[in-house]
């Protein structure tokens, strides 16, 4: 079989493609269910209820999704340029270290110097820690996918020491968790008495100001032309070091927001489990979103439904919560193949 | 100097092989499918799904072997998958390895879930015991660490050797070799790139599978979560280190797991001087090290990552 | 051409005169109504022929013309759309290269295909035996291609890395990897393109015997003088078509050029210019080892305005650096660059263009253009950073879509919208865009790096009309071209580069094309 290139389709016959993966992936997780021995149908009305069925579930969905649309954004960015940072994961837990080290009395300052204060630091952090990999990438060679995966192995067991030493609670009870950030370092409830925090309004505007970066401005440009023919990009006089740093720099602190949001926003202090993945189910953001900033918005609410509303449906329908992961897996390989047929046609001979 | 006393004692090389087995058979296997042209991403979930289906085939029932050989066979079809979309459709290696990873890995754990609803410590089973080979497991030191070891660490360094010979002695590795350096080589001489590297990815998933299997058949006697623990990714990190060889790759497996067992040793020692965490991070710098010390003379395949379509040069 | 003597046999005359006499009239392949498309272009458009046993057929024709594609379907590359293939009376099984080696039939491609990482005898030896045999026989193999080395000229060393040989014994490893298999017709793929005249002399006399012992042979070019040279017969192909076949004894270059080209060849006329002042000079120039290809050795060159300077040589002797030190894109370790008098200190393809030099690169798929990107991203990449298109960071997408709309209009170029992908585009409108790209900003100085490779004619003297139009207004040009006609249709100073190192300037017309084949091979009369 051959891969022949074909002229781009019609938007509404291109939609058809992601449809078609989505069906898939419904199909192969329904014989799991049918393995689980529950009804699919049911399955699946169980986890829309959950995730969007009520008030508390929808919020809970959109809290769920705001690391997922910062994660999924720091991947956007830097696969768009080709940089392949697995790394959102470590990255996100150096903007929570951050979050908790100057949130908890170490700034004296009133929230509206503090909050922006700390959400940058935790951006220098985080890109400072992308920014390693990426040197290595264009100084030696070394391949940034394995680097910035041992680096998530390095600085979660960081953080396991910073939660037994430096940053332990006193008050904690023995538990590996920081001190809670006092009152000027939290973000603001959207609504009172519910979970969802202004982190979700910062998701959404970074969403959009990633978006104005990359279709309107010089740097989006180059890093796109970087990303798909860097020989070319370099021949046309495009600095493509430089710009792959700027990328670097860029997707490291984005998903160190997710940390700051997390910390700052929802849980208070730093734990060893501020993240259940964050940053490895924000590649499957980037990708469902076909690497589209404002895609990522929707993507990251469509993964954070599936798992939420995978935990109310696994406890009354008793099957395993994690199907949710399996769903996130499985949609991207699909959605993945369903870019490449709308884009080639399959010649058997 | 205590510190250095460690290294001539037997148990800590005894531990150094042990350690070094299951990096061994995931190292061999990563090497095969980079040899042929294809990185694999997979890999640590694949590691997991075989810890889980060797565990899971012998706490069922089956023997340990079967258990060995069911891991293997697991290993493969998630390797079918991954060379089905990398290979013939030629998606990004990247994308897809990493997908096939978050897919082995939570299939794995809905499964264990689904299997074992309620349980709260993880069922054991009776692992792979040493088996000391008379004779040469009475040389002091170096036959003591080296044959009192299970059988399956015996696999690991029969896999080198049998990998080390198809690749450079049989017509079939002539064919891996020269699909990940120049495939139209490979088409021009009648044999199919698709074909190759499909077995390659397959052969070398079956055998991370078993390195996995080794965590839990032999190494340690039941599946927890995580406990492939980045084995997968510090694997991918060997092959390179290795310049591709089975036999380079081999000592590098060992010297790393020399370095792990010394630092759990060193851990044990210098207790309270600084948090064990460092210790546990050490590997992983280490790794990046090894990466950046040989990054610069390395030599990949020259076709590593690059879709092959038939006809195109 | 006049390249006549170079091509000569050994006796003084044409080749083909000597592999006459042991032809038997048994066809040995037959091609029956081969079509084949993608898409909308028809590459190859029902061509049938016969080949005899102990022939040599050449396939004539231009880049583009449909030569290799035909070749493709024949080893099974590729599979015809319609038609059929024979060889030796049983019909070939399509679209597996496989049958096509089992039925006797061997090739050797233009890019060699050959794993540079394994020894020359594992080369030849792959996939010989069945894969799954529990070890090679390296005795017998070696045994069997020393054999064959010594039959044919063929000398290689079979436990050399393929990786250390020169071009003209890796060539020598594909013919000898059909011969392990037993070809009984060999097919080359424009063999001498990347030959000096004496590597070339000697693949002929391998031919020869190779005839002689009974294969038959097709061998395709663009060259007629290599044509006239090796072949019994000519078929000459033209936009897919069969456009003509002769008997080379009874046929000559004019009459072959014209049914190549299927017009009257019209050199552009290129009026003399008095010679301008210096604006490019390279002294002394040495470039590191980055790839495969050469590298430069103490290079020097002036580039005049008004002057259009070609440089010749087989491919692979260091034009690509030198190309690479002119667009910014390698670092030089000897040697200084000037520039309108100054020399240049920091050197990047930035720079390159911010002194004025417009850059039409070799490769415009993986070099010229960024396929995935639309026309309008395309051609703004070397001037984004201009007024003209950024403000304040921000790019002003209707000033790239109008620049794109200008060059699509001026340069007459077949798109769609400057919003299109631009890898959806052929081979001569995207050299069109590249052309447009580096010509706008009026540069003093043009570098084109096989500026006309694989296009239609229309197209190439498109492009010639455009490089003499630059010459016209002052331009300093220097026109890097494997094809020696092109260089000497245009140039008015002829350089050739050997091993990395540059012979001294002649003006036009100054050295015959067999004086320029000797410099090619690198008998240096003089060092530059």
């Amino acid at each position: 079989m051959r891969l022949e290139p074909k002229p781009a389709p019609s938007l509404g016959v291109l939609l058809l493609y992601p449809l078609g993966a989505i069906a898939a992936t419904l199909v192969f997780v329904s014989l799991l269910v049918l393995a689980a021995g529950a009804s699919p149908f049911s399955v699946i009305w169980l986890v829309a209820k959950g995730a969007a069925g009520s008030q508390f579930a929808a919020l809970e969905t959109l809290t769920r999704a705001t690391p997922l649309i910062f994660t999924g954004l720091a991947v956007a960015v830097a696969f768009r340029a080709k940089l392949w940072n697995i790394g959102a994961e470590a990255q996100l837990y150096v903007g929570g270290i951050v979050t908790v080290v100057l949130g908890t009395g170490a700034l004296p300052l009133p929230q509206p110097v503090l909050l922006p204060v700390i959400a940058i630091a935790a951006m220098a952090a985080g890109a400072l820690l992308l920014l390693g990999p990426a040197l290595l990438k264009t100084r030696f060679g070394v391949d940034e996918v394995v680097t910035t995966l041992l680096l998530n192995f390095v600085v979660l067991l960081f953080v396991a020491m910073l939660l037994e030493g430096a940053l332990k609670d006193p008050m904690g009870l023995g538990w590996p968790q920081s001190s809670k950030v006092v009152a000027d370092a939290q973000l603001p409830r959207i609504v009172t008495g519910k979970r969802l925090h202004y982190g979700f309004v910062l998701a959404l505007a970074a969403a959009f100001a990633i978006w104005v970066v990359m279709k309107k401005t010089v740097l989006g440009y180059e890093m796109r032309a970087v990303g798909h023919n860097p020989e070319a990009a370099r021949f046309a006089g495009i600095p493509v070091d430089p710009v792959l740093m700027k990328t670097a720099l860029l997707s490291g602190g984005l998903a160190a927001l997710a940390g700051f949001s997390e910390v700052a926003g929802l849980k208070g202090n730093l734990t060893l489990d501020l993240s259940p993945g964050y940053g490895y189910s924000g590649i499957v953001v980037a990708m469902l979103a076909m690497l589209n900033p404002l895609g990522v918005v929707a993507a990251a609410i469509f993964v954070a439904g599936i798992f939420v509303g995978a935990d109310a449906m696994s406890r009354s329908a008793g099957v395993p919560s994690y199907i949710a992961d399996v769903v996130v897996a499985t949609a991207l390989l699909t959605m993945v193949t369903a870019i490449l047929l709308s884009r080639f046609r399959v010649r058997w001979r | 100097m205590e510190a250095l006393d460690i290294l001539v004692t037997t148990s800590f090389w005894v531990a150094a092989i042990r350690i070094a087995s299951p990096l061994i058979f995931a190292t061999l296997g990563e090497l095969i499918c980079e040899r042929a042209g294809v990185l694999n991403l997979g890999i640590e979930g694949i590691m997991t799904v075989g810890a889980f289906a060797g565990w899971f085939t012998v706490y069922s029932g089956g023997d340990l072997w079967t258990g060995v050989f069911v891991a293997a066979f697991a290993g493969a079809a998630f390797g079918l998958l991954h060379a089905t979309l990398t290979v013939p459709l030629g998606l990004s290696q990247h994308v897809v390895g990493i997908g096939i990873t978050l897919l082995a890995t939570s299939l794995t754990y809905f499964t264990y879930r689904l299997a074992l609803p309620q349980v709260t410590s993880p069922p054991k089973i009776e692992p792979f015991q040493p088996l000391p080979i008379p004779g040469l497991s009475q040389i002091p030191v170096i036959g003591e660490a080296m044959f009192s070891q299970t059988p399956l660490t015996y696999l690991a360094f029969v896999s080198v050797a049998v990998v080390a010979w198809v690749l450079y002695r049989t017509p079939l590795g002539l064919a891996v070799r020269a699909a990940g350096e120049n495939p139209s080589a490979v088409e021009a001489q009648g044999i199919s790139v698709t074909a190759v590297r499909m077995g390659a990815v397959m052969a070398g998933s079956a055998l991370m599978a078993i390195g996995g299997a080794f965590l839990t058949m032999s190494a340690f006697n039941s599946f927890f979560f995580q406990m492939v623990n980045g084995r997968g990714w510090i694997a991918i990190a060997l092959v390179v280190f290795g310049s591709w060889r089975p036999g380079k790759a081999l000592i590098g497996a060992i010297l790393f797991a020399a370095f792990d067992a010394y630092q759990i040793r060193l851990q044990q020692l210098a207790g309270g001087v600084l948090p064990y965490q460092v210790f546990l991070m050490l590997p992983y710098v280490l790794s990046i090290l090894a990466l950046v010390l040989v990054a610069r003379r390395a030599t990949y395949p020259k076709a590593l990552m690059i879709p092959y379509q038939k006809g195109e040069r | 051409m006049g390249a006549g003597a170079v091509f000569a046999g050994p006796a003084g005359g044409p080749l083909h005169l000597f592999t006459k006499s042991c032809m038997t009239r048994e066809a040995v392949l037959r091609l029956s109504g081969i079509t084949k498309r993608f898409g909308p272009l028809v590459a190859n458009d029902a061509i049938s022929f016969e080949l005899m046993r102990g022939e040599v057929i050449a396939l004539l024709g231009e880049n583009g013309a449909g030569k290799t594609t035909l070749m493709n379907i024949l080893f099974g590359h590729y599979v015809a759309d319609e038609g059929a293939v024979e060889a030796f009376g049983a019909p070939l099984h399509p679209g597996d290269p496989k049958a096509a080696l089992a039925a006797g039939i061997g090739m050797v491609h233009q890019h060699f295909t050959l794993a540079d990482n394994m020894t020359v005898l594992e080369n030849i030896a792959l996939g010989t035996a069945p894969l799954w045999r529990p070890r090679l026989d390296r005795g017998a193999a070696r045994a069997r291609i020393r054999a064959l080395s010594a039959d044919f000229g063929l000398s290689v060393e079979p436990d050399a890395t393929v990786a250390a040989l020169t071009v003209g014994e890796r060539q020598r490893v594909e013919i000898l990897k059909a011969l392990y298999r037993d070809a009984r017709i060999l097919i080359l793929d424009e063999p001498t393109a990347v030959l000096t005249p004496g590597e070339t002399e000697a693949l002929f006399r391998t031919l020869k015997l190779l005839v002689a012992k009974g294969l038959s042979i097709i061998f395709i070019s663009h060259k007629l003088a290599e044509v006239m040279a090796v072949s019994d017969r000519v078929l000459v192909l033209r936009a897919g078509r069969l456009a003509g076949e002769r008997v080379t004894a009874s046929t000559g270059r004019a009459e072959l050029a014209a049914l190549m080209v299927g017009q009257e060849v019209v050199s552009p006329p290129v009026p003399a210019m008095r010679s301008g002042t210096p604006l490019l000079v390279l002294s002394e120039v040495s470039t590191g080892g980055r790839g495969t290809g050469a590298r430069l050795n103490r290079v020097s060159l002036t580039l005049r305005a008004g002057e259009i300077t070609g440089l010749a040589g087989v491919s692979g002797n260091g034009q690509s650096a030198l190309a690479g030190v002119i667009a910014g894109t390698e670092t030089l370790t000897t040697g200084e660059i000037e520039i309108g008098g100054t020399v240049v200190s920091a050197w990047s393809p930035r720079e390159a263009l911010r002194r004025g030099i417009g850059r039409i690169p070799e490769d415009r798929h993986a070099v010229g253009t960024i396929g995935d990107m639309s026309v309008a991203e395309n051609v703004i990449s070397e001037q984004y950073r201009t007024a003209r298109f950024a403000r304040h960071g921000l790019l002003d997408w209707a000033a790239a879509r109008a620049f794109a709309e200008e060059i699509i209009r001026d340069y007459d170029v077949k798109c769609p919208s400057p919003d299109s992908r631009i890898r959806l585009l052929s081979g001569g409108n995207m050299q069109k865009l590249i052309l447009g790209r580096a010509l706008d900003p009026k540069p003093r100085i043009i570098l084109a790096n096989q500026p006309t490779r694989g296009l239609d004619v229309g197209a190439v003297s498109y492009v010639h009309r455009r490089l003499l139009e630059a010459r016209e207004r002052g331009a300093a040009i220097l026109l890097i071209s494997e094809d020696l006609e092109e260089i000497l249709a245009l140039s008015d100073r002829i350089v050739v580069m050997s091993r990395g190192r540059l012979s001294g300037a002649s003006a036009r017309g100054e050295r015959t094309i067999a004086e320029l084949g000797e410099l090619m091979a690198g008998h240096q009369g003089e060092a530059a």
